[in-house]
Parts: C-alpha cells; structure tokens; sequence
C-alpha cells in the first residue's frame, strides 16, 4: 500500500512518539529541578559573587530563545567531539533552559516565605543550612507547588523543540506520518489533541493547587 | 578539546544578521499590540454574562495555552494550505504568533480585571458612569496597570519564541544563523552570535516597554511604583 489515510499504526507511532515526549519531560524536569534548586539557592546566597553569577545565569537564558540554546547544545556537543542521539542535546538543553526558569520561580517562593519565620529560625539560633531545611523550604515547598506544576505545562511543550534537532518524540513522528500519507490538517489536529490530553491536567492541577492555597497558606506570603 | 572559534567568518555576514533581527522586530511588533488587543477582548468576553461567549473564550485560551506553539505554527502553515487557503510564511507566522499571544494576555487580563476591587465598581456605578465608560476606566486601564509587569515578561518570550517560526522558513534571526552555519560550516559561532542578539533585542525590548509604562501610566508615575504595583 503507497498512499492511504491515517491508520492504526499511524497511531500507534504517535503515541510511542508520545512517549518520548513524556521521557524528555521528565528528563527535563529532574535535572531542570536539580539545577533549579541550586540555582535558587545561589540567586540568595549570602556571597554577592554567588548571587551575581546565579542572576547572570537566569537573564541570559530567559533572554535567548530555547530554540537558540538547544541549538547551542546540540552543534556545542558535536564540535567537542561526541556525536550523542538527540535525546541527550535536547534533554541537555530544556534542563538548561528549565534550571534558570524554575531557579527564578523557586526564589520568589523562598522569599515570599514571612520576614518573622527567618528571624523567629535565627533566634532559635539554628545554623542557616538548619534554618533553611527545617524552617525555610518546607514552607516555600508548599508555595511553590501551584506554580511549578503550572510550568510543567511550559516543559511538556517546550520539548517539542526536540523534533527540529530530530529527535522522534511526537511532533517529529507526526512530521514522519505526514509525510507518508501528506494530511497535515488531520496529522497536526491529532498531535495537538495528544499534547492537550497531556497538558490540560496538569494546568487543572496547577489552578486547584493555587485555589487550595488562596486559603490558609495565603495571608502569610500576602504581608 | 581542540575547536579553535572562529567568529570573523560569521562575523562578515552580518548583513544576513541585521536583517533577520529586523524581521524578528517586524514579526513580534505587530503580533504583541494585536495579539494583545484581541486578548483583552477575549478576557471581556470571559467576564460577559453570555454563557456561550464564555464558554467559547475559555476553551480558546485554554486549547491555545495547552499545545506547543510549534503545533500551532505547522497548523497554521501547513494545515490551511492543505485545506486549499494558502498562507505566505510570514503571515502564517504573524497569524500563529496572534493567536497564540491573545490567549495569554487574555490569561493576564483577566487576572487582572479579577483584582479590581468590587467598590471600585459599586463606586462607578453610584458616579452614573456608563458601562463602556466603567470598562474603559475603572476596569482595563487600572487592570492593564497592574498586570504590565506580567504583560512585559509575556510580550518579551512572544518576541523569543518568534524563533520558532525559523521552521515554516520565514527568515528571521534564527534561520539567519542557519543560512550563515551553511555558508561558513560554523554553527556555533553562529548561533553565539544569534543568542548574543536575542538577548541584546529581549533588553532593549524590556526597556522600551518600561519606557511605554512609565509613559502610559502616569498615576503609577505619581504614586510611585510600589503602590501601583500592589
């Protein structure tokens, strides 16, 4: 058979497809979370140094495109001498990218953690890594969730920047359908539906977290 | 490692830079102010008391925030033309890039009409404002205050993310980087140089749109920008 409509394996190929896109994700979230952790914790280190270097980092990712960077990774890798798949150019590129924006949001959520719970933790006399663990980020955790599930959503979408290094996660396999059976209309409506089955709980999940937070937790970020 | 860089060669074309620059300008200028205009109607709309209107809203923004813009932009190209309206790349481009910046700022907006005070409104109507003159100013323009910040950050990742359409060949910044590795076999350098204008474009961007605020807002200006900010 040459030509013909979508079928079943068509469909099958977009989910597979589906789920390399949910692999890049969680790549992507991991070691985005790791380096966005630490990148936190620098951008409100003690040593201006430390801080300066952490928000030199944050605006020199969020002012170039991801598009930019995962090119950077991907032709910055192969010119070192390693020829890598393109998972790992893409899955280097979105932590990179993820590490600054998620850096940047945990930072507002440490801070906006109550002037008095730092001063209380000092006159406990706790050592500031004591503070921090046992005072500090367990309240910004709870801050921080509603938004970070929100930018989970950025991360699901922002991997299909992968499919341009060609790597097949499920923009790429619907690229390769559509162009055995040429109906981008029908191809491009069916990837979006899957990224939108995808997406949407989490954008749910992100609102309800944030409505849950609107009571209790609230009034203490709000001073 | 042994790669010796070499930025004279990619350096030489910057004609090819200048002019992606300027077509990445042209993209993102006019997407923000329509993409926003059309946004904030889209957020009134949310806040009508037409149940369909509503509905239709949301499920707009709410499909629109929830597929990469990348899918957007495929459709858009890709999609119409094979549904016989053919669309150049670049309108395809500006078209997608609306589409996809009303969605947010209708997000923002709404967040903001939300935050105005309900006497504020009870206040308007005692006055015996009429309802066009309460949207116009006790509700957009006051909203519109306090979201800029948010509205910033939005326009300024439009104007990024506007190097996505690199990939339908409208050539912008991004695919200038690509047509330069061709010439020169120096991708690096290449897209060094394009980030080193990405990120010089998303400052002067954010400067001009601060300038803009302090220019529009001028009640932000006299109270300081803390209070309005609040």
């Amino acid at each position: 058979m040459i030509s013909g409509g979508l079928n079943l394996h068509h469909v099958y190929f977009l989910l597979i497809g589906a789920g390399w896109t949910i692999c890049l994700s969680l790549i992507a979230f991991v070691g985005g979370g790791i380096g966005g952790g630490i990148v936190a914790l620098c951008r409100i280190s003690p040593l201006r140094a430390v801080r300066w270097l952490a928000i030199g980092y944050i605006q020199l990712i969020q002012g170039t495109p991801l598009l930019v960077v995962l090119f950077l990774c991907y032709f910055g890798l192969s010119i070192m001498g390693l020829s890598l798949p393109g998972l790992v150019a893409a899955g280097l590129a979105m932590v990179v990218y993820v590490s600054a924006y998620l850096g940047e949001i945990w930072r507002g959520c440490i801070e906006s953690v109550a002037r008095t719970q730092w001063e209380a933790a000092e006159c406990l006399a706790l050592s500031r890594t004591q503070r921090m663990r046992l005072v500090i980020l367990p309240q910004a955790v709870r801050i921080a969730t509603p938004p970070t599930v929100g930018f989970m959503v950025q991360i699901v979408k922002n991997t299909s920047l992968a499919s341009i290094v060609g790597f097949v996660e499920l923009v790429r396999a619907g690229q390769l359908i559509n162009n055995s059976i040429f109906q981008p209309f029908l191809v491009y409506v069916l990837i979006a539906v899957i990224y939108f089955a995808m997406c949407y709980p989490l954008s749910v999940w992100s609102r309800k977290l944030e409505a849950r937070m609107q009571f209790g937790a609230r009034p203490v970020i709000e001073v | 490692m042994t790669y010796t860089f070499d930025f004279a060669s990619v350096l030489s074309s910057w004609p090819q830079f200048v002019e992606g620059a300027w077509l990445t300008i042209q993209l993102a200028f006019p997407a923000t102010v329509i993409g926003f205009v059309i946004g904030t109607l889209l957020a009134v709309g949310r806040r009508s008391s037409v149940r369909w209107l509503v509905r239709a809203c949301g499920i707009y923004v709410e499909v629109i925030r929830n597929t990469p813009l990348l899918v957007q932009v495929f459709l858009v190209f890709f999609g119409l033309s094979s549904l016989g309206w053919k669309v150049p790349a670049f309108t395809a481009a500006l078209l997608s890039l609306v589409i996809n910046v009303a969605a947010y700022s209708c997000e923002i907006m709404r967040a903001g009409m939300d935050s105005i005070h309900k006497g504020q409104l009870e206040a308007a109507e005692c006055l015996g404002l009429s309802r066009r003159q309460v949207y116009w100013h006790v509700i957009l323009r006051p909203a519109m205050e306090k979201v800029y910040p948010a509205l910033t950050s939005q326009f300024v990742l439009l104007m990024l993310a506007s190097s996505i359409t690199s990939q339908i060949s409208v050539e912008e910044l991004t695919a200038a980087a690509a047509r330069v590795q061709s010439e020169t076999f120096r991708p690096f350098e290449a897209y060094i140089v394009v980030a080193v204008a990405y990120l010089m474009l998303s400052l002067l961007m954010r400067l001009g749109l601060w300038g803009f605020g302090q220019l529009i807002f001028t009640r932000r200006r006299r109270l300081g920008a803390q209070e309005a900010g609040r």
